[in-house]
């Protein structure tokens, strides 16, 4: 489902997260990134929906080569590819729903299919009841999963978490990754992020460690 | 998702960013008022300048008829001579007909049409001269108008000849250069209302820097970006020329009153006109498209200096 070949990332100013690094992972795999901070983690999921370009090397997914996607292709890319931040990304002016409901919105689906999926997915994180609150009234983990709500909204195939439980306590954290598992059960596509190093463990799916650029 | 329902997609999602864009424009409303009212004012004054010119030449239409010689006698003229010389001008070639102005009618008339009860009583004699007011037939060439003049300069007893035909070329002159004005006007105004929009559009576009990026993310495309910026501009234009065709239908009715006591001085009955509402409109489709011009440039300026981080 995600494949990259020989993937360098060289930042602008000398930044050389990831060196050669070969990635596969199967449809409907769960997998873990691991690394020290700075390693590359967040660098290699945003080569997936093409946030950021490889300096060399190849990113496939579903099959197709990302160098060869067109720009005006690329949006439809993302709508396949569901992706949480650890800095959130919400719109802080926008309610929990709209916020959600984001992804729909700009695939102009009709309203009462707005609603139904956007009230099941906040249902599903267990926000329903705030749907109407912003998401500064949130806490980091409530909001942490409104991001996992907008992510899923679309049910895309490909899900990508990057640091999904950053600083919340370890019980939140199982929390958030068996909801994750949830997801994955019902054959999405699962990459996930995370220096978490003893939860990890303990949930026991594949780990690909990141070190000096290469999947150790 | 089905072929058919294609076009229902895009429908929502125009109807999306016309909303989400009034909905942008409702929440700063003050800053959207001030603006909307600069394009209004800014779109005003063309459309003045052309409905003024517009009245102008309506105006002046009922006197472009055939044109006349107004043919001076000398004032030492015996009054007994009037009729004889205004029966040879009648003969001559290119002329329809004639009527004579004694000094004695044309005192009269000056009194009435001036209002002051007797200014030239003080004089001893009328100083105002005989006037045979020759009709030119209709078609004449100008070469033909011009040797008809000098065949009436050449007759006794004529002193000065005033043809209409100067005036209307004068007034032609004028018409041709309030139409220049106008379009120039229109022209840096219209820049104007573009320069507004793009400066109004790129400081929204500033502020919705965040949701921008956040969409990109996610999957818009870029005409979904750029969609709600686009009716904003034309909202704008709307409003603008809404409030241009209100400051115009106000000009008009303040200036009403005079010009027709103007126009009836000159033995006219014309009362100036509004744009109307194919005017109006047109003003309101015009500012439309300017705004939607300012957002357009805005948009492709700006937008794309915006990735996701
Ligand atoms: N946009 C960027 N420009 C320059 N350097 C960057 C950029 N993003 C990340 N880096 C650098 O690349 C390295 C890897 O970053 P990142 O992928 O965020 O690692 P991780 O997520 O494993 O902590 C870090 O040294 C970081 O400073
Ligand atoms: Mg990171």
């Amino acid at each position: 489902m995600i494949r990259l070949e020989g993937v360098g990332k060289r930042y602008p100013g000398g930044n050389e997260p990831l060196r050669g690094l070969d990635v596969h992972v199967e449809r409907g795999e769960l997998v873990f990134i691991t690394g020290a901070s700075g390693a590359g983690k967040s660098t290699l999921l945003r080569l997936i929906p093409r946030l950021e370009r490889p300096s060399r090397g190849q990113v496939l997914v579903d099959g197709a080569d990302l160098a060869r996607l067109p720009r005006r292709r690329i949006p439809y890319l993302r709508r396949r590819i569901g992706m949480t931040f650890q800095d959130h990304r919400l719109l802080h002016d926008r309610t929990l729903f709209d916020n959600v409901a984001l992804p729909l919105v700009i695939e102009g689906r009709p309203h009462t299919d707005i609603r139904r999926r956007v009230q099941a997915a906040l249902d599903k994180v267990g926000l329903l009841a705030q749907s109407r609150a912003y998401p500064v009234t949130l806490s980091g983990g409530e909001q942490q999963r409104v991001g996992i709500a907008r992510a899923i909204v679309t049910r895309p195939p490909i899900l990508l978490a990057d640091e999904p439980t950053g600083n919340l306590d370890p019980a939140l954290s199982l929390e958030i990754m068996q909801l994750f598992e949830q997801f994955n059960q019902v054959g999405v596509t699962t990459v996930i992020a995370s220096h978490d190093q003893p939860l990890i463990d303990a949930l026991g799916h594949r780990q690909i460690h990141l070190s000096e650029g290469r999947a150790a | 998702m089905s072929i058919s329902a294609l076009p229902k997609r895009w429908a929502k999602l125009h109807a999306h960013a016309a909303i989400s864009s009034l909905g942008r424009l409702r929440r700063q409303w003050l800053g959207s008022i001030m603006t909307a009212a600069a394009i209004g004012i800014a779109l005003a004054l063309p459309a003045a300048f052309v409905v003024a010119m517009d009245n102008l030449e309506s105006a002046l239409d009922g006197w472009q008829g055939a044109p006349r010689a107004s043919v001076f006698l000398d004032t030492g003229t015996e009054a007994a001579q009037y009729p004889d010389i205004a029966e040879r001008i009648r003969a001559l070639d290119g002329i329809r007909g004639v009527r004579l102005i004694t000094p004695d009618q044309a005192l009269t008339e000056y009194r009435q049409s001036s209002g002051v009860s007797d200014p030239l009583a003080l004089l001893d004699s009328n100083p105002l001269p005989a006037v045979v007011l020759a009709e030119l037939s209709g078609g004449l060439a100008p070469g033909a108008v011009d040797r008809l003049a000098d065949r009436l300069r050449a007759l006794p007893a004529v002193d000065d000849l005033r043809l209409d035909r100067d005036w209307m070329a004068r007034l032609a002159a004028i018409i041709e250069l309030g139409n220049r004005a106008t379009a120039l006007v229109a022209l840096l105004l219209g820049l104007t209302v573009i320069l507004v929009l793009f400066n109004t559009l790129r400081l929204d576009i500033e502020n919705h820097r965040r949701e921008i990026e956040i969409t990109r993310l996610i999957g818009g495309t870029n005409a979904f970006i750029r969609r709600p910026f686009l009716y904003t501009g034309v909202w704008y234009g709307l409003a603008g020329g809404l409030i241009a065709g209100g400051l115009l239908a106000i000009a008009v009715a303040f200036v009403a009153d005079p010009a027709q006591r103007l126009a009836s001085l000159y033995g006219s009955g014309f009362r100036p006109a509004g744009a109307g509402l194919t005017g109006t409109l047109t003003l309101i489709g015009a500012g439309g498209l300017l705004g939607l011009s300012g957002a357009w440039l805005a948009v492709g300026r700006h937008l794309s200096a915006i990735e996701p981080p």
